[in-house]
């Protein structure tokens, strides 16, 4: 599901980020803002990863457990879990994560392909993956990271 | 963008507004009204698209408006009677006006044979020449064409002999074909501006001039109100004119020179006397001509007189920027001395009179982008949760009620409140601007499927969103084609049933406790239910074995797929009509049901939400959880006692109130926030009513309090979510959801509703 990288040759941003003892970026300019966890609504008939929703300033905000979403198992926020708010197409959704670690510049060409996994949640978020300071990141796709709207067909 | 442009975008605006007067008072005249009120705002909204359109060269839009307007002259000039006859082509007229002027702003274009069709209808009812009267080609450049005065500029006139003269500019204005001299009639008026019209930008120059091309005018200025300079007001009044004009022109043609400026001056208008008969157009302006010079002279000879040297100066310094103006506001006429007036200069005058007359008509109103309202709804919402955010605060703080702060705290809300109520008056819109475009449409669906239809509207002043007004117009439409296509019965059926064969389509609009119902009736053969039920078992859309109440198989046309018609008609589409209604209804926050009488009509009734940025909630707990549930669909609350709920089969319970059971749905077990049924004692619970006057009993933990609260979406950054029909932030800043209660008691009702038939 890894898209064509584009930019070739241009450095770009990315936020990195911890969930359990995996670590993932995202491109920073679908970031916009990160914040502390605060308690959520949570929203019946809602899938799992879904926390629920919460206020901000304002507007109504849907919480995604993003460990869950990848197939990490739900996590159990505490103060010091921090929510991504980033746009993903038109909508913004707020993402549930263990810690913001870093902010990497890297160029496309150090972006590797993704291997062939077996894994469902791999060939559906991971864009590719990078090798920094010996540790693996990789870098997902947000495209898909709310639920399917064709829940609604079913209710 | 450019002056230009934007000016022309008003023009149109304004021109909304002169079709909206248009239709509502020829539609006035069609159900019988034929005062010259009427009659006469008819022929002002044309005349003002005309005048418009002729300023920015849209010619075609020209052409068709001046052979309506000369029609509508033929209607107030009393020589036509507003029959039915006359008043339906006309009618049919104005559809075609307002897609000339949309096609003109749009770029698209109208289909000149419809033009040219309705063009000539309108000459066959005048008995109008092709090109128009004579006389008519008169009223045609009467406002917009600009006359060519030559006089020399105002620089090179000595100030002393103020050479100019309203009389030389009137002759000059004569118009090239000098009407028959030997016509008898003619009129006598005494025109005294007072300082409004002034200031309102009015010229009397341009008035005047308007007049001389009515016929020969005799024009009288009379100064002797002028004061000595130093006792002058420069923006006073102090000039009347006496004018007769001579010629065929009736009253009317002179009060429609002063239409704009009619409360601004005084105005008499008499039938000419005997006296004045033998002057031909020369002499008349020969003797305006002398009295004009002589009156200057005079005035400025008292003028130096009385104030010499600072006398002559302000004479002067007011000539420069009312050179061209006319306007005596300054202080004597010999600035008047018009320097050759612009061509755009007299085109824009004219707008700017009739833009003046109907500011002043309408009471005060400013243009506001929608952005704007929006933007300062939406503050107020936050200031709105964030003050009720301060309020908890302070009460967790544990000051005393008492104590300044929450006094203080007190008034803030209320002012809170009261700003909330105004900002959303802003947005509230008469639904008249939806009912208006009905008329139209009910003519022209009436002429496609060969029915008489009377479209009656009520209730037009009624108030609402205009989010709602904007949402309400397709389904209104469709349900209206609907009531046309499918409620009527043809004209031979209905007088087969003894009926009128003209069929009534009601549309009505009121507001009953908080919200907005819209109803649309028609009197035609009601609902052929064993027709509905049989079409609904052929697309498989009920089992065939299916008991249904009236009221069930009446809904059933709701459903997706489901069309009545033995034909497809072009006017109510391929069945795809009632369901998609009802859907954008939903999406409104609304509701809709339908009555049925087999031979007297059916009657669609909607209720819609006034707002769709607040409501007025009863927060409640459900497992945990914070809801509001909507105060207009709740009925009463309740502390139940065990003995009065009873088990009816598979974990369905129903409550008895005052000897009848309603079926009892446990809210936090529906929404899946608790797995254990609450037993009913342990909570409270609200009667509701929803649509249809359908009766349940909502099951919570706990009310905690009535409160107005700020709608926000969930779909916007989530999606819908069934039960749910949008969220709130509390006051602790917290999100909670609104409760769809009538999804709610659907979803356990289970196989009753017939949405659920469909699916089964």
């Amino acid at each position: 599901m890894s898209e064509p990288l584009t930019h070739a040759g241009l450095g770009r941003e990315l936020i990195s980020f911890r969930i359990g003892s995996q670590e993932f970026c995202v491109d920073i300019m679908d970031v916009r803002e990160i914040r502390g966890w605060t308690p959520a609504t949570a929203l019946p008939q809602a899938p799992p990863f879904v926390r629920g929703v919460i206020n901000l300033r304002g507007a109504v905000l849907p919480i995604v457990d993003l460990g869950a979403r990848l197939g990490l198992g739900q996590a159990d926020p505490t103060a010091r879990h921090v929510i991504i708010v980033a746009q993903v197409q038109n909508q913004i959704v707020g993402l549930l994560v263990d810690a913001v670690s870093d902010i990497l510049t890297v160029t496309d060409d150090m972006i590797q392909p993704t291997p062939d996994v077996a894994s469902e949640m791999v060939r559906t978020f991971v864009r590719g993956l990078l090798a920094i300071d010996g540790r693996m990141v990789s870098f997902i796709s947000l495209d898909r990271v709310l639920p399917e709207s064709d829940l609604e067909a079913a209710a | 963008m450019d002056p230009m442009a934007e000016i022309k975008a008003t023009f149109f605006q304004e021109c909304e507004e002169q079709l909206v007067e248009l239709e509502s008072g020829l539609l006035a005249m069609d159900a019988g009204d034929d005062s010259s009120e009427t009659v006469n705002a008819v022929f002002r909204a044309v005349h003002s698209v005309k005048g418009g359109a002729g300023a920015f060269g849209l010619d075609e839009l020209v052409h068709f408006a001046h052979v309506f307007e000369t029609t509508l002259d033929e209607v107030r000039a009393g020589r036509l009677a507003p029959s039915p006859e006359v008043v339906k082509p006309l009618l049919r007229a104005a559809d075609i006006l307002a897609d000339l002027v949309r096609a003109a702003r749009d770029g698209g274009s109208v289909d000149p044979a419809r033009g040219e069709a309705s063009a000539s209808e309108l000459r066959a009812i005048t008995g109008m020449e092709e090109d128009g009267g004579a006389d008519d080609d008169g009223m045609d450049g009467l406002v917009f064409t600009p006359m060519q005065v030559s006089l020399p500029p105002i620089g090179d006139a000595p100030a002393g002999e103020p050479e100019l003269d309203i009389a030389a500019l009137l002759a000059a204005a004569q118009p090239d074909p000098a009407p028959e001299p030997e016509e008898p009639g003619g009129w006598t008026l005494t025109f005294k501006p007072k300082a409004e019209l002034y200031k309102k930008a009015n010229e009397t120059v341009l008035l005047l001039r308007e007049l001389a091309r009515l016929g020969d005018v005799e024009v009288e200025l009379d100064a002797s109100e002028l004061p000595l300079l130093p006792h002058l007001d420069p923006e006073g009044s102090y000039l009347s004119w006496n004018i007769k004009v001579r010629g065929p022109a009736p009253e009317g043609d002179i009060r429609e020179v002063f239409d704009f400026v009619e409360s601004d001056c005084d105005l008499t208008v008499a039938p000419i006397g005997e006296e004045t008969e033998g002057l031909s157009a020369d002499d008349v302006a020969a003797i305006a001509s002398a009295e004009a010079e002589l009156d200057i002279a005079a005035l400025i000879s008292r003028a130096q007189t009385a104030g010499s040297e600072p006398a002559q100066d302000s004479v002067g310094q007011g000539s420069a920027p009312e050179a061209e103006s006319l306007t005596p506001a300054a202080p004597a006429p010999a600035p008047v001395a018009v320097a050759p007036t612009p061509a755009p200069a007299a085109e824009a005058a004219p707008a700017r009179d009739s833009k003046a007359a109907a500011a002043a008509a309408a009471g005060a109103t400013i243009r506001v982008d929608l952005d704007r309202v929006d933007r300062l709804i939406d503050l107020v919402g936050e200031l709105v949760i964030n003050q009720a955010m301060l309020a908890q605060r302070v009460n967790e703080a544990g000051l005393a009620r008492a104590s300044s702060v929450a006094v203080g705290l007190d008034e803030l809300e209320q002012l809170t409140r009261e700003i909330q109520d105004s900002v959303m008056a802003i947005r509230a819109q008469p639904v008249k601007s939806v009912f208006q475009r009905m008329p139209r449409l009910v003519r022209e669906v009436a002429a496609v499927v060969g029915k008489q239809v009377r479209l009656v509207t009520e209730g037009e002043g009624t108030e609402v969103d205009k989010t709602v007004i904007e949402r309400l117009t397709d389904p209104l439409t469709h349900m209206i084609r609907n009531a046309i296509d499918h409620g009527l019965e043809s004209t031979e059926k209905r007088i087969a049933a003894g009926k009128n064969p003209e069929g009534v389509v009601r549309l009505s609009a009121l507001h009953r406790s908080g919200r907005i119902v819209i109803e649309v009736a028609d009197d035609g053969g009601g609902i052929n239910r064993e027709r509905v039920k049989s079409i609904a078992i052929e697309k498989g859309l009920i089992a065939p074995d299916a008991a249904l109440t009236d009221e069930e198989i009446d809904n059933l046309i709701f459903l997706p797929g489901f069309s009545t018609a033995a034909t497809i008609s072009d006017i109510s589409g391929r069945g795809v009509g009632m369901d998609v209604v009802k859907r954008s209804i939903q999406e409104l926050g609304g509701r809709i049901s339908i009555t049925s009488r087999p031979g007297l009509g059916s009657t669609f009734t909607m209720s819609l939400p006034l707002t769709l940025a607040v409501l007025d909630g009863m927060v409640v707990t459900a497992g945990q959880q914070t809801l509001v549930a909507p105060l207009t669909a709740i009925v009463e609350t309740l502390q139940p006692r065990r003995s009065e709920v009873h088990s009816l089969g598979d974990g369905a319970r129903v409550i008895s109130i005052r000897g009848a059971y309603v079926p009892l749905v446990d809210v936090g077990l529906s929404l899946g926030y608790r797995s254990e049924p609450l037993d009913a004692e342990q909570g409270v619970a609200l009667l509701i009513e929803g649509e249809g006057g359908s009766r349940a009993v909502l099951l919570v933990d706990a009310i905690q309090g009535q409160r107005q609260v700020v709608i926000k979406s969930l779909e916007a950054n989530y999606r819908r979510v069934p039960g749910i029909a949008a969220a709130t932030i509390l006051g602790d800043g917290r999100v909670a959801l609104i409760l769809d209660i009538d999804a709610l008691v659907a979803a356990s009702r289970g196989t009753e509703a017939p949405r659920m038939l469909q699916a089964g």
